[in-house]
């Protein structure tokens, strides 16, 4: 009987899954349809989108003009961490980047709309103008890592590709777990007042300049930089053949997968306690 | 489906909702208070029914509502809709319900009203038969051919409406609600919208629930209304009902002869207006309007005679006031003032 019970609430779990991919699938789809309706704008964006994260990559070839080495790392070895993190990042952006606005969709009232509809929440919001030309971080990093990857001169054994392709791969479900984080936070700070105050208040520094230059890409740099840490720079070394400066333990290097896991079982929880307020309290 | 009782298809059974309001008192400390929106409401809906569900702003109108949707999550008190406890299961729920928010667009903004179907058609896994049948309906119905290809933001407030009705009934909800479905809409689209949800439950047994501030929609198409303020119901029957709970007067407009003063000694009735020869005689809605004016013809030379029903507007307004003494207890300020939206 226990058995058959949990059986069948597996199945629901299952099912729902599944059925959130799916729905996730052909809203994605449908956005990706009709913005092929405006082919110039849509590669006028795309192209826009390479330029402007191709310029962080400029910024560091440039400080190579002047030395040879950052932090010991030679040029082609920063652009390998630069695109094997910027191709995970770029991964999660496209597919889960919307979940970002929550927030927004509290205060403007369409959350109980996505309420109103029966298929999961997060599909509707994560899926929601869903937008290709977000492929241009990916294609530019993509570009990047492919040329560290030529001058790299790297023995390629199974085991060295194994973990490129899982710490990218990884490396995008965690920053995907942060964009639904980030989103699920917001059911309780709508306005992210108490945020904000932290930032006014945080330093006198940050009042120097307009709070648009830091607000965003501080808290991105470290939400993001953390779970970074480990999961791009240890593989990364490894795959690099270099010794790790703070002498963690060896299998730190392999944690990715776990980690994962960890955070989707963190986000969606956290997602899931996110709504169940949102449905206690309204806005 | 047999999941359902036909005569409480909606059953609501004291319903309440509370909600904590924080609210700062000082420079860092904060009080937290409760509101309770929706105090202890009970009432069923027959399947089929149509609706009216009237009360000022913040009577609790747009919580009961969300609650009834599975938005919302009830403080206590029970709830079934279709069989369905709303909260529970919200997925099973909205299969079998329509929502229409007249204030915002269930629609997606930038894509043409086609696609938006074609993904709720999706979302709801309508059979394509089905779903060509029902859309078919509706365009016919609710004039909306040659718009199925304009991009919603672009569809004026009236065309939006209509898409947005469209896009509820496509699944063959067995309940529709509809907050505020005529609100800016101008009188063509009105009359329009007003012909298709009488005819969409004369024909389908839809059973809809209206909720406006437009009490011309309740009076057209609702033969039952639900009134609630403070969070509690203030009256639940027969339109016509409401008249005699409100208190609502008859006028008769009497035209004299002659100018003359206030028409006085009539029994039951008071002169609350004078213009010249023409004066304005108020009586009770429940007393029979023929005594009087045979008392009138016999007394006063009178050359015509009208007689005015009571306006619907004046008779809940009465309501609404009446009310006002004995609110629900809150903090402070507007009694039973509860965050909106």
């Amino acid at each position: 009987m226990a058995e058959t019970l949990s059986g069948a609430c597996a199945r629901a779990v299952l099912g729902r899954a599944v059925w959130g991919l799916r729905a996730y699938g052909f809203i994605a789809a449908m956005w990706i349809r009709s913005s092929w309706a405006y082919r110039a704008s849509f590669a006028i964006m795309l192209a826009a989108n390479f330029a402007s994260t191709a310029l962080d990559f400029a910024a560091i070839t440039l400080m190579f003009a002047q030395v040879d080495a950052l932090g010991g790392f030679t040029l082609p070895e920063v652009a390998f961490l630069y695109g094997t993190s910027c191709v995970a990042f770029g991964l999660a952006d496209l597919l889960l980047g919307t979940a970002e606005r929550v927030g927004r969709r509290v205060r403007d009232g369409t959350m109980d709309i996505l309420l109103t509809r029966p298929v999961p929440v997060l599909s509707q919001v994560a899926a929601d103008r869903f937008a290709l030309n977000r492929l241009g971080r990916i294609l530019q990093a993509g570009l990047v890592l492919g040329w560290s990857l030529t001058r790299l001169e790297l023995d390629w054994t199974a085991g060295r590709m194994a973990l490129l392709v899982s710490m990218v791969l990884c490396g995008a479900v965690i920053f995907g777990c942060v964009f639904v984080l980030g989103g699920a936070f917001q059911f309780w700070a709508q306005d992210a007042s108490e945020v904000q105050n932290a930032f006014t208040y945080g330093g006198i520094t940050l009042l120097q300049y307009p709070p648009t230059v830091f607000g965003k890409e501080l808290v991105r740099g470290v939400t993001f930089v953390v779970p970074l840490a480990f999961v791009n720079w240890l593989p990364a070394l490894r795959v690099l053949g270099r010794d790790d400066p703070l002498g963690l333990p060896g299998w730190m290097d392999f944690a990715a997968p776990a980690v994962a896991l960890l955070c989707c079982a963190g986000a969606g929880a956290l997602w899931r306690a996110g709504l169940r307020a949102y449905r206690s309290t309204g806005n | 489906m047999s999941d359902a009782d036909d005569d409480a298809f909606i059953a609501v059974t004291d319903l309440t909702k509370t909600f904590r309001v924080r609210r700062r008192s000082g420079l860092l400390r904060r009080t937290t208070s409760e509101v309770r929106a929706v105090d202890g409401i009970s009432f069923t809906l027959r399947r089929g029914e149509m609706t009216g569900f009237i009360g000022p702003n913040g009577a609790g109108k747009s919580t009961t509502v969300k609650m009834l949707t599975g938005i919302l999550t009830p403080s206590g008190g029970r709830l079934r809709v279709a069989g369905v406890d709303p909260w529970k299961e919200r997925t099973r729920l909205v299969r079998r319900i329509g929502v229409v928010f007249g204030q915002r667009t269930t629609l997606w903004w930038d894509l043409p009203l086609r696609d938006s179907f074609g993904l709720v058609r999706r979302m709801y896994r309508i059979p394509r038969d089905r779903f060509e049948e029902n859309l078919a309906r509706c365009v016919e119905l609710l004039e909306l051919d040659g718009l199925l290809d304009v991009p919603v933001r672009q569809l004026s407030l009236g065309q939006r409406m209509r898409g947005d009705i469209t896009a509820a009934l496509l699944h063959d909800p067995d309940v529709l609600y509809l907050d505020e479905p005529t609100i800016g809409l101008d009188v063509i689209s009105k009359a329009r919208v007003r012909r298709f949800l009488a005819r969409l439950n004369a024909e389908r047994g839809t059973t809809v629930l209206l909720t406006t501030h437009d009490l011309s929609d309740i009076e057209q198409l609702c033969e039952r209304v639900v009134v609630i303020d403070h969070g509690r119901l203030m009256y639940d029957g027969a339109l016509s009902g409401l008249h005699e709970v409100g208190q609502g007067e008859r006028t008769l407009v009497v035209d004299l002869e002659r100018e003359l003063p206030p028409v006085e000694g009539i029994t039951g009735a008071r002169t609350v207006r004078t213009e010249g020869p023409r004066q304005w005689l108020a009586f009770p809605a429940s007393a029979s309007a023929a005594p009087l004016v045979s008392q009138l013809v016999a007394a006063y030379p009178v050359v015509d005679l009208s007689l005015r029903e009571p306006d619907i507007e004046d008779v809940i307004a009465r309501m609404y006031e009446g009310s006002e003494g004995r609110s629900p207890s809150t903090d402070s300020g507007r009694p039973g003032v509860q965050p909106q939206r």
